[in-house]
């Protein structure tokens, strides 16, 4: 299970530093799903197979696609690409680097100096977690609910049709409501903007 | 919900319904005589060909497949030196037929023309040719038509008065 | 034997078996579709037409590979590797009998939601590296229709998840012991059954392939075997979905008289007929009526059926 467990880790890193060089965004969002994977594995081999299944559900297979369907929406090209080089020369890179480079320290010292306990601790099962996040954490579950509501209302408010006359109306949507469809007349309400 | 359920069970109930596949290389459907088929030239009912090389087919053709050079035999009947049809330009419809003035070509109802190779789909006059009348056994041309041949001479042919003397003023 | 030997074994032998139903399906299909629509299907090649299959993998084998000039490359390459390996994957958690299950884990049915859940993967990065107008439309498609309906396909599994008090597929099949669960979980079955569906895109939920509008949706582009990875993938989803209609709401490998082989074939070869069934009788619905079914009507009573279950099984515990 170590050994597995450094690879995952190794693949993990690897993939994450690949996803930052990388120019093309859908390339670079392949390599954040890989990476998403690994740390699935990595979460497997400690003993806590519910989470990994929920990391590779929800993340890598929810949220990860929601960004490549962004991604492929906004029709990025060559110019992307050129756009992109300039940030990723490796000057852009010292900030960050010198901080994950503190964080890797930190890390090889905790393993260096818990070296003789093992990995697994326990096996943390679908039952363990339920009981948990509805026992001892049940406020904390309610919090995220509350703001998961509050996110799907305003989702619901901002994709609404209906939102004439309400405050956070831009002019030009009641131009378009008044038109009756979906076309703004040309020349009418470009320049000024929001009212 | 419950059209869903009723198509599903009535498609499934067409298990127990005749099929109506007609098996076709072991079971040959029927084609009509004047089905529009393979491309055939015909001859008269005395064996000489029937083709006068008018090119009106040639200019009928609305995908150009027929071609032909016209040529004349030494009594000034005429005829095609060559005559050609790509078949895998043609898409039967039958205007060659139509135009035709002496019922030389005609299509018959053969559609097994498949070929592995495009070049064997290009027919030759050799080809073309049948031996008999095709579809109007009774038809000569050359008998009804006032030209002269080498065996008939002006006036010679059916239901066709004899050609007026020019010499001559008595009516 | 050497349990590292027979695990190999058992791994083999479903592999092949799973790979070379699935090769089967295209006939059966082909044959069943052509039944109920009063045709023959193909009958020529070989008895039956079974040889049909073994043509086409001549044909598409030998199939110019070809890769478009304006594709991303290795992600095309890439793509239809991705749904053949995640649809296998799961086939390693799907107990065909008590003998022959590859691995038995308490999180199977999460692992096979995963598993799914990458596949989107697939479609969406073949839709995307082709480049192509008709296969982005169709990707978009299959990733908005496959993410919704993932939501409730992992709510609709969960009634039986409540009633078996687990995740393990084996410990769900075993608590059919007395009562299928279909009969107290009929809704969960349909919204199961319908996610399914749309979640391997079949008929009438293939959308993102619609070759009546988006030429052939996210696989335009692709020709030869990477064409027939996705063809044999969508199969393997059907075979898939099916074994786990059968485990899940059927009792799996339970059943009278005959052995527990049988059993399991038996029930997901009826369902793979009832795909087969549904393809030839229903129309394609339009994608905002897809999606609005999937998230106003489906996703609402998958959770009623979820909370009724979860009262009726704390009720009963008291």
């Amino acid at each position: 299970m170590a050994s597995l467990f450094y690879i995952a880790a190794i693949v993990a890193v690897l993939a994450t530093i690949l996803m930052l060089t990388r120019l093309n965004p859908v390339h670079a969002l392949l390599y954040l799903t890989v990476s998403l994977l690994a740390v699935a594995v990595v979460f497997f081999t400690l003993g806590a197979p519910f989470m990994a299944a929920l990391e590779v559900i929800v993340y890598a297979g929810a949220i990860m696609v929601l960004f490549v369907f962004v991604v492929m929406l906004l029709n990025l090209g060559k110019h992307t690409v050129d756009a992109e080089r300039p940030l990723a020369r490796p000057e852009a890179f010292t900030g960050p680097g010198i901080l994950a480079a503190i964080l890797l320290f930190e890390v090889v010292f905790v393993l260096a100096r818990a070296q003789s306990r093992t990995f697994v601790l326990a096996q943390v099962g679908p039952r363990e977690v339920g009981l948990s996040l509805y026992g001892p954490y049940l406020l904390g579950v309610e919090l995220a609910s509350i703001l998961l509501l509050g996110a799907l209302v305003g989702a619901y408010h901002v994709g609404s049709r209906r939102a004439q006359g309400r405050t956070g109306v831009v002019r030009s949507d009641r131009v378009r409501v008044a038109a009756g469809g979906d076309l703004v007349r040309a020349g009418d309400d470009r320049s000024s903007g929001p009212a | 919900m419950w059209s869903i359920i009723r198509s599903l069970w009535l498609v499934l109930l067409h298990m127990f319904w005749p099929r109506f596949t007609v098996q076709y290389p072991d079971q040959k459907p029927y084609l009509a005589p004047r089905y529009r088929g393979r491309i055939i030239l015909s001859r008269d009912p005395d064996g000489e060909e029937r083709c006068v090389a008018c090119y009106l087919c040639a200019v009928a053709c609305p995908v150009d497949c027929i071609s032909l050079q016209a040529t004349e035999d030494p009594h000034g009947r005429r005829y095609p030196e060559w005559f050609r049809i790509n078949f895998s330009r043609c898409i039967f419809c039958g205007l060659c037929e139509e135009a035709c003035p002496t019922y030389a070509i005609q299509l018959t109802p053969d559609i097994e023309l498949g070929e592995y190779n495009r070049q064997n789909l290009v027919y030759e006059k050799e080809n073309l040719l049948i031996g008999g009348t095709g579809k109007y056994p009774g038809y000569n041309f050359w008998r009804v038509a006032g030209v002269q041949i080498e065996d008939k001479d002006k006036g010679q042919s059916e239901r066709e008065a004899p050609p007026a003397d020019l010499r001559t003023l008595l009516p | 034997m050497n349990p590292t030997l027979l695990k190999i074994v058992v791994i083999l032998v479903i592999l092949l078996v799973v790979l070379n139903v699935s090769a089967l399906l295209i006939w059966l299909e082909r044959r069943l579709l052509a039944l109920w629509q009063d045709r023959y299907g193909p009958n020529r090649v070989g008895p039956f037409g079974l040889l049909q299959v073994v043509a086409d993998m001549i044909k598409i084998f030998f199939k110019e590979d070809w890769i478009p000039p304006f594709a991303d490359k290795w992600v095309f390459v890439f793509a239809p590797a991705i749904i053949m390996i995640t649809v296998l994957l799961t086939f390693a958690v799907i107990p065909f009998t008590p003998l022959f299950q590859i691995t038995e884990t308490n999180i199977a049915l999460l692992f096979f939601l995963g598993m799914s859940s990458l596949g989107v993967y697939s479609i969406v990065l073949a839709a995307w590296a082709s480049n192509n107008k008709y296969s982005l439309l169709g990707g978009m498609r299959a990733a908005s229709q496959m993410l919704s309906y993932e939501v409730f396909m992992g709510l609709s599994m969960m009634g039986t998840v409540m009633l078996a008090g687990s995740f393990s597929l084996r410990r769900i099949v075993e608590a059919q012991q007395h009562i299928w669960f279909v009969i107290p979980q009929f809704l969960g079955f349909v919204l199961f059954l319908i996610a399914g569906i749309a979640e391997t895109r079949r008929l009438p939920f293939d959308l993102p392939e619609a070759e009546s509008e988006l030429v052939a949706g996210f696989h335009s582009e692709y020709s030869g075997m990477k064409f027939g990875m996705f063809f044999v993938g969508e199969y393997l989803g059907v075979v898939l979905i099916s074994a786990l209609i059968s485990v899940l709401f059927f009792g799996g490998w339970l059943g009278p008289v005959l052995p527990p082989v049988v059993w399991i074939v038996l029930k997901t070869l009826f369902f793979i007929c009832f795909f087969i069934l549904l393809r030839a009788a229903m129309p394609r619905p339009r994608f905002d009526q897809l999606m609005s079914w999937g998230w106003k009507w489906l996703l609402p009573l998958s959770l009623a059926n979820l909370a009724i279950t979860g009262a009726v099984v704390l009720a009963r515990g008291r």
